[in-house]
């Protein structure tokens, strides 16, 4: 079946062999691929229970049937394993050039299971893996291990790689692609760190096969078109990249700062994406056959790279009281090195300033390290660092906010749900996005279901952002197509511009299926559940699927969502409701029948 | 009466970032675009004091206008 290649790659990195396996095409249809199959063998291989960060969990790296062909923005790959930070299953999804390669090199994904005896790494050209020593890249940064590696084995090949923070075993470590693109959430570097698994190296010479060249021609126009021809995705990402939500969030006062502890930041605007586009912003650095090029590449004093993004901005930036935007992109190029998810890295750092606001974490703690009050530059840039080098109260940091908060005698200062923390909107003000938050299958997380386009930026509709009217069945069909559109392996930004029936016609032409957009989105529901389903099993009740009490209790002190609170125990029961779930949360056996799980 | 307007992105060309208009007893958020020479279609959002409005909601003394352009991210 095109679009698949039809090849699995199985490492065991134990045993040091190397198996190539037949895609079960059956699977790979009804789960569509990435996200969604990579769940299911999960589901079918690990035992939820298992500890995450033991050779008994598996590390799956899946693309999606789009990945790798001429479609806007297919170049997406995703890391499924039992996650470290949260218990729940993660599934991190990552752009760059590295997965396309993957598939050029011949397979659809890759699962790595046991640990090996010393650092490795897995080189594979075509045909050809090896696993390779790794001793002479162990403790090197990200962008050195990959300079390493492309002198080893030619400037052309791409490279998925670790940091310090991965081989430390951060809880919330990243597996970073082509030096800055991270699969950032969850903790998926711990996991590729505990296998002694420091690297992935992909070299290919094959392409991906189309069921209907003609016809992908002419939906791929259409895709173009509507790419072009919308606000967001043909101007304002292109021009701005995502750093402009800074000024909209905070117009909005639901942009977090210090913790949570307010909704409004007073020097936004020197974080803002108009500062950055001003003073600090080099070039675009676009994935993959992406028409959007959100991405930014900038540069401040001696240091240069990827991003930051708005997440990135708002965790560095106003949740810890920092204003200087140099600080931050530095704060964010050490994430990069140091291969640290930049939400939890910023969002922990914040928590820990409250913790030290509050006199939990006292001086003594510090140790040589900087000062964590609200607005220290330099706090940002070097625990950053301390955290991807587990350094003193760096190694407590790297362990993430609520396992942070936990050990200072305070966890209901983690601004956390499941344990992961969460991104850079107040849901007090935006109450959709709160259920999201609460019922997201991987914890706290904007991309499980952005309801910020219609509540904020009025994407397909702007809806009111303080009703609770209907936010339950939006933040579901917005979850479901979610994970459709994360199986496919395009970018979600295209969600901005597409509806259900490009992605369903961009399916069709390039796999030779008949599929409509209501069976995409359905698709997308299977693999919600299943997701679900291993939580469950996982011991990761629906107890879970809540907000942090401060959200919950305390309203907004100030700006214009003043006096807001979440009213998530209005909205659950009727979420859990429209899912076809029983009023603990749990999916009736119906339910599951229907999406023939 | 005197309102301030903040505005956003691409809209800050040739305008800055902060402006205040002034009309007589009573306009709107239209009025203002007019005054800007802001067309209708280059404003994807807008907010009147933090809250969504309408084009056409008449303005108070001191409230503020934040226009946006149209833009996104996540
Ligand atoms: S929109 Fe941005 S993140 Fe998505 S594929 Fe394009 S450059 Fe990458």
């Amino acid at each position: 079946m095109s679009g698949y290649i039809g090849k699995i790659l199985r490492v065991d990195l134990s045993s040091k062999t190397v198996k190539t396996e037949d895609l079960d095409l059956k699977l790979a249809q009804k789960f569509i691929g990435g996200r969604g199959l990579g769940t299911k063998m999960l589901m079918d291989e690990v035992d939820p229970g298992v500890d995450a960060l033991s050779p008994d969990n598996k590390l799956i790296f899946m693309t999606g049937p789009l990945t790798g062909t001429n479609t806007p923005t297919g170049g997406r790959y995703m890391v499924i394993t039992k996650s470290p930070l949260t218990g729940t299953v993660a599934c991190s999804n990552s752009g760059g050039y590295w997965g396309p390669e993957l598939k050029f090199a011949g397979y659809d994904g890759i699962i790595i299971e046991g640990k090996a005896a010393a650092p490795v790494y897995i080189n594979i050209v075509d045909d050809k893996v090896e696993i390779r020593d790794a001793s002479h890249l162990w403790g090197k940064v990200v962008s050195e291990t990959t300079t390493v590696l492309e002198n080893e084995h030619g400037e052309k090949v791409k490279v998925a790689t670790i940091g310090p923070a991965g081989e430390n075993l951060s809880r919330i470590a990243a597996v970073m692609n082509d030096r800055g693109r991270a699969a950032g959430r969850s903790g998926v570097g711990a996991v590729m760190g505990s296998k002694n698994l420091k690297a992935i190296v992909v070299k290919g010479s094959g392409k991906v096969e189309v069921a209907d060249a003609d016809k992908l021609k002419e939906v791929f126009s259409v895709c173009m078109k509507k790419i072009k021809e919308n606000g967001v995705t043909g101007q304002g990402l292109p021009t701005y990249g995502t750093a402009v939500l800074v000024n909209i969030i905070n117009e909005n006062g639901v942009f977090p700062t210090n913790n949570f502890q307010q909704a409004t930041f007073d020097k936004a605007e020197e974080i803002s994406g108009e500062t950055l586009a001003e003073k600090y912003l080099k070039k675009k650095d676009p994935c993959f056959r992406c028409p959007i090029a959100c991405g930014r590449y900038c540069e401040v004093d001696d240091i240069k790279g990827a991003g930051p993004e708005y997440e990135t901005i708002w965790a560095f930036g106003s949740d810890c009281g920092v204003s200087d935007l140099g600080g931050v992109i530095k704060a964010n190029y050490w994430c990069n090195e140091m291969g640290v998810d930049t939400i939890s890295a910023g969002a922990t750092i914040a928590a820990a300033m409250e913790l030290y606001e509050k006199g939990y974490l006292k001086n003594e703690d510090l140790g040589d390290g900087p000062e964590l009050k609200w607005g220290n530059t330099d706090a940002i840039v070097e625990w950053t660092k301390r955290m991807g080098s587990a350094d003193g109260l760096g190694a407590k940091l790297a362990q993430g906010s609520y396992r942070l908060c936990e050990m200072f005698g305070a966890p209901e200062l983690s601004m956390t749900v499941k344990k992961q923390e969460l991104p850079a909107y107040d849901p007090r003000g935006i109450q959709g996005h709160g259920v999201q938050y609460a019922t997201s299958n991987r914890g706290g997380c904007h991309v499980r279901g952005y309801m910020i386009s219609p509540e904020i930026l009025g994407l397909p509709e702007k809806l009111d952002r303080f009703s609770l009217e209907g936010k339950p069945a939006w933040a579901k069909i917005f979850q479901d197509f979610t994970a459709a559109i994360d199986a496919s392996g395009l970018c979600l930004f295209t969600s901005f511009a597409m509806g259900a029936e490009d992605y369903a016609g961009l399916m069709n032409a390039v796999c030779g299926t008949k599929m409509t957009g209501e069976d995409f989105v359905q698709s997308g529901e299977r693999i919600w559940n299943l997701e679900k389903v291993y939580n469950l099993k996982a011991g990761i009740d629906s107890a879970q699927d809540t907000l942090p009490k401060r959200l919950l209790n305390e309203p907004i002190p100030e700006g214009p969502s003043k006096g807001w609170v979440h009213k998530l125990s209005e909205l659950l029961p009727i979420y859990y409701e429209l899912r076809g779930w029983d009023a603990n949360g749990i999916p009736t056996t119906d339910k599951l029948k229907e999406l023939g799980l | 009466m005197k309102i301030k307007v903040r505005l956003f992105a691409t809209l800050r060309d040739g305008r800055g970032k902060e402006v205040e208009v002034e009309r007589g007893e009573s306009f709107s958020t239209l009025d203002i675009l007019e005054e800007l020479k802001i067309r209708r279609e280059e404003v994807a959002l807008f907010l009147i004091n933090g809250r969504d409005g309408s084009f056409e909601t008449q303005l108070s003394e001191g409230d503020v206008v934040s226009l946006f352009p149209p833009v996104g991210g996540g």
